[in-house]
């Protein structure tokens, strides 16, 4: 690893103005994906800048929605008593991911700019249009088991890994970001971005923002809601699909719905053609398999991923069945 | 049973307390750090490697390349005492056979300013045309050389094709790698021109011999440490060239080296489970009575070393069968060399085999067990020699009972536990029990103590704690009177720890050592005054105590006797080895795993529910510690049935997914219960002990019993592992 500065500003302003005085540097706060990236020399900051000192880790009850601060751990958020019992799918989703040690250190800002997983973005050895614009996308032909379905490009097939932020999709949150002169709020279905020719960007954040927070508005989604990790083992392993269902039934009509899909896309990726389809309509698995074949339109695969446009219509009915059971 | 018999690991506490110390964790003064920089490419030669800038970086002591590298004296006349080829010489000269092939080393005074200037190295290189797909290279197989890898011929060639009943199946074992949890090890220095290795070896005389043999020097003046391994599974069996690259480092320095393998290292440069293709045909009459057997399989090495395991020979001597036929074959791709992994050979034959007698079972609509027990061999038909014993059925039953196989229906898919299908499948497993010659020092000393020495090592089976049940037995003393010491060359000369058989060998040792002990000090006890007139026949030595037979109440303890002696020790070493009734006897192990899986076919999830896994291994010394490496192995049988398989990706000759997260074994949370089961038999030939072998056989036969379980819950049979969702989710 490359010789490295720490450095740690005491306020959020601070932080802001030593990034904007020196945009090649990097915050760091759980670590739990930048430091992977320094070790395998895929980033070499010279200098980082530390933000865990700062004042970002409540979770608060506000007029209709809950903000939750961006260096809230994950396991805090999963296990927070507000959050349980207002968002059980944002729990729920955090609780799937990654290990219990790696949620202890992993904050909510973190989580939402973690790296795609892609082998070929971690081996500085291959190619790979995300490291190095130009290598080449060494998936595409290669091994891409756990690639794109969804909204790729020529230059990039590569998957967003978080749980977390397909049910903060799913649920509407909005993104809390401050630059240097001013903050602004971007919705978190425009947070990430699809690869497009320029897959070295993997979000909307413009240079020099520091993400301070997530606000989720209140909603109905309490019971009827489930994600479902697909994965190739039970704990500590990346989704090949992941679905977020929230559902608000009365008796067995849907009323209001919210749908995500995570393994699928560079970004978490909501399914709205299927949402308003299930709008009104009876909770029955007939609905559910219109609904998922619904929201495949326009999918393909890439070889090894081919099995995903089973896996994921499947998955959707699935999660929607579990979700639908609950009471 | 024996009060030792359930005795808990004598260095457990010391394990998980973080007190035991493993190789790289000795502290010695003046120690420099040290990593290896690879190869980018998978073949070719190296054009130049430009190591000014870390060369120039702060605190960096050396950077060895094959252009500054001062040649280990034997490069020029290698003797390998393998039977494995050319180990590769590290820094010999510019060709590259491997990717990750270490290309240079960085010694710096501190870790960070190695890991820096390694970062600066830069190389150019000549690419050849590498090819890593087996699959692509099967017409360069050739037979290997070796009595057991030669193709094999009982009653008729290929009996199988005109059988009333035929099967015949194609089955594919990707690379598995071994990844102990600590990562291959070492700090080196010499003491003048003597070098010394605290190093991650399950054989420290082997490596006494690698490294004499390469840097030119006895074996006697290699000295070696290699007390505690943080598991090995057999990536521990060969001399490595980071081993050597340390030596080379430490000599050039003039002071210790650490070298510690990246994990990313471990999937390139200390061996693995080669890659094998098999190809099965199965013969049988109608009623399910087996006519021919035919296995083929094709295993890759490297273009350096030949490297084989037993992987047809399984089905030599299985089952009961006229007509068996095997053929051998191995081919040389641009990877590094494959190294022995937990249950090799059998591992990867019993996953063709035992998936193929499966898949007749189907065909002839017989249950799988009933199938095996109408095949059952009598006696190893390949050697013409009786078992030396054999409880196959009893596992076969004990398995039975505890998986509920009298719910498991023949026809797949058709029990249901709510949404889920269950599946029930089974696999049998075998592996050779041997007895490789062995010394042993026991001493006996002032105030009760026994001391037993051997070099040995010990990489998670719990051989400290064997030696110290039999030790306490056999001196019918309490074991926290038996103290080991054992890792170390210079020590009584112990086995290497591989193949099962370190129980076998190096617990003979131990009784035989006390029983020379016990003569011992009965023939010190003669000259006393209270057995004065007491034959030598009539002394018994036991808890303890020596006893005039026929009147107890002459007696002398061992303290005693010693203080009589003038002595404060009394010891014997004996040269343990294999007796000539033993080798009228095939000798091997037996285990079958069961396993009952869940599964939903839409998303492909499958559940390992219960797993039961049951051997015949002779007497059970310590149920605590053989259970532990029972389950182990069974979990490492999961992991190659359900997960594991490291992606090359063939355009560039390298691995894609060399890491914790992308490359998977099973969590607990993947195994919902688990079970074992011995029958617990005392062999009457194996050896005083009656043991067999456990650590290999706990693996061998779990990853067919997986496939066929899947099979029987959803129809779907997968010949390639590992099986992935994909594999069996419903379209």
């Amino acid at each position: 690893m490359k010789n490295f500065q720490l450095i740690r500003p005491a306020t959020v302003s601070a932080a802001v103005s030593l990034l904007a005085k020196s945009p090649t540097d990097k915050f760091i706060a759980g670590g739990t994906n930048l430091v992977d990236l320094m070790k395998k020399g895929v980033i070499a900051p010279e200098r980082l800048i530390d933000i865990m000192g700062l004042d970002l880790t409540r979770i608060e009850q506000l007029d209709a929605k809950v903000r939750i601060g961006a260096l809230a751990k994950n396991s805090t958020v999963s296990e927070d008593s507000l959050i349980k019992e207002k968002f059980p799918l944002l729990s729920m989703a955090l609780a799937a991911g990654a290990s219990q040690q790696i949620r202890h250190m992993a904050t909510v800002g973190g989580n939402m700019l973690q790296r795609t997983r892609c082998g070929y973005f971690y081996n500085t050895d291959l190619p790979c249009n995300k490291r190095e614009m130009g290598s080449g996308c060494g998936a595409i032909g290669g091994y891409n088991r756990m690639h794109a379905i969804f909204g790729a490009s020529s230059s990039c097939i590569a998957v967003h890994p978080s749980d977390m932020c397909i049910a903060l999709a799913a649920l509407d949150a909005t993104v809390l970001v401050q630059g240097k002169k001013s903050s602004r709020k971007i919705l978190f279905t425009d947070f990430h971005r699809l690869p497009g020719d320029n897959p070295q960007q993997d979000n909307t954040l413009a240079v020099g923002e520091l993400i301070t927070g997530l606000e989720i508005p209140e909603n109905r989604f309490m019971t009827n809601v489930h994600y479902l990790k697909v994965r190739d083992r039970s704990s500590y392993a990346f989704a090949l699909i992941s679905v977020a269902v929230a559902m608000e039934l009365v008796q067995d009509k849907i009323v209001d719905i919210r749908l995500a899909m995570g393994g699928v896309a560079h970004k978490p990726w909501r399914l709205t053609s299927a949402e308003d389809f299930l709008r009104g309509k009876s909770a029955t698995i007939e609905n559910f398999s219109l609904a998922a074949k619904l929201a495949m339109t326009g999918a393909r695969g890439y070889g090894e991923n081919d099995f995903k446009l089973n896996l994921a219509p499947n998955s959707i009915v699935e999660a929607l069945k579990v979700a639908a059971s609950k009471s | 049973m024996s009060k030792t018999s359930n005795l808990d690991r004598v260095d457990g506490r010391a394990k998980v307390t973080g007190t035991a110390t493993y190789s790289a964790e000795y502290k010695i003064p003046q120690t420099a750090y040290a990593c290896l920089v690879g190869s980018t490419i998978a073949k070719g030669k190296i054009n130049g490697i430009d190591t000014r800038k870390a060369r120039w970086a702060p605190g960096v002591l050396a950077v060895i390349t094959h252009e500054t590298v001062d040649q280990p004296q034997g490069y020029s006349s290698p003797k390998s005492k393998t039977n494995l080829g050319q180990p590769l010489q590290i820094f010999k000269d510019n060709r590259i056979y491997h990717y990750d092939q270490p290309i240079a080393m960085v010694i710096a005074d501190t870790f960070e300013q190695m890991q820096y200037a390694a970062k600066l190295i830069t190389a150019t290189y000549t690419k050849d045309k590498h090819e890593t797909d087996l699959h692509k290279a099967l017409h360069t197989g050739r037979m290997p050389g070796g009595d057991r890898a030669k193709d094999y011929t009982r009653g008729q060639d290929e009996a199988y094709r005109n059988a009333p009943v035929v099967f015949q199946g194609e089955y594919i074992l990707p690379n598995e790698v071994h990844n102990p949890m600590e990562l291959a090890n070492i700090i080196a220095l010499w003491e003048g021109n003597k070098p010394v290795l605290y190093t991650k070896s399950q054989g420290v005389e082997g490596t006494r011999n690698s490294v004499g043999n390469v840097f030119g020097i006895p074996p006697e003046e290699v000295t070696v440490h290699a007390q505690y391994l943080g598991g090995a599974f057999g990536m521990g069996l060969h001399t490595w060239p980071y081993e050597i690259a340390a030596l080379i480092g430490s000599r050039k320095v003039e002071r210790p080296v650490k070298l510690v393998l990246h994990r990313e290292q471990m999937f390139t440069n200390v061996g693995y489970r080669p890659y094998t293709i098999q190809k099965i045909g199965l013969g049988a009459t109608s009623q399910g009575k087996l006519i021919g057997i035919s296995h083929e399989a094709i295993a890759q090495t490297s273009s350096y070393e030949d490297f084989t395991e037993a992987t047809v020979n399984m089905s030599r001597f299985m089952y009961d069968c006229a007509n068996v036929s095997t053929r051998y074959r191995i081919a040389s791709l641009d990877a590094s060399t494959p190294i022995w992994m937990r249950g090799p050979g059998e591992a990867t034959g019993s996953f063709a085999l035992e998936s193929a007698m499966d898949e007749m079972a189907y065909k002839l609509k017989m249950d799988p067990i009933d199938f095996r027990k109408l095949n059952h061999a009598e006696l190893d038909q390949e050697r013409n020699k009786p078992w030396s014993s054999k409880y196959l059925l009893e596992c076969y039953q004990a398995g039975m009972e505890r998986i509920g196989w009298k719910n498991r229906l023949n026809e797949p898919g058709q029990v249901k536990e709510g949404d889920w299908s269950v599946g029930y499948g089974m696999g049998t497993g075998t592996f050779g029990s041997s007895r490789n010659r062995t010394s042993v020092r026991a001493t006996f000393r002032l105030g009760g103590q026994l001391l037993l020495q051997c070099s040995v090592n010990d990489m998670g089976p719990g051989t400290a704690t064997m030696m110290t049940a039999l030790g306490a037995d056999s001196m019918g003393i309490p074991a926290e009177n038996v103290n080991i010491e054992m890792g170390s060359s210079g020590l009584p000369k112990g086995p290497t720890q591989g193949g099962s058989a370190t129980t076998s060998s190096v617990g003979s040792a131990v009784v035989e050592a006390c029983e020379a002990l016990i003569k011992k000090l009965l023939a010190a006890a003669q000259t006393m005054e209270v057995f004065r007139d007491a034959k030598p026949s009539e002394l018994v030595f036991r808890e303890g105590t020596v006893f005039k037979v026929h009147n107890e109440a002459a007696k002398v303890s061992l303290d005693e006797l010693l203080k009589a002696s003038s002595l404060n020790e009394m010891a014997a070493e004996v040269d343990s080895k294999d007796s000539e009734e033993a080798k009228k006897y095939s000798i091997y192990s037996f285990s079958v795993h069961f396993v009952k899986v869940l599964i939903n076919p839409n998303i492909g999830k499958i559940r390992i529910a219960h797993v039961v896994s049951c051997a015949d291994i002779g007497t059970v010394v310590n149920y605590k510690t053989s259970a532990g490496q029972m389950y182990g192995g069974a979990v490492g049988g999961i992991g190659m049935g359900l997960m594991e398989s490291l992606e090359i990706d063939h355009r560039f000759g390298r691995p894609v997914n060399n890491n914790f997260a992308d490359y998977h074994v099973p969590v607990n949370a993947d195994i919902e219960k688990q079970e074992v089961f011995f029958v617990n038999k005392k062999d009457p030939y194996s050896n005083p002990m009656g043991t067999k072998g456990l650590g290999e056989t706990a693996l061998v036969g779990m990853a067919p019993a997986i496939a066929n379980a899947v099979f029987n819950a959803t129809g779907v049979r997968v010949r390639d592992l590992p099986i992935t969702l994909d594999k069996i989710l419903k379209r």
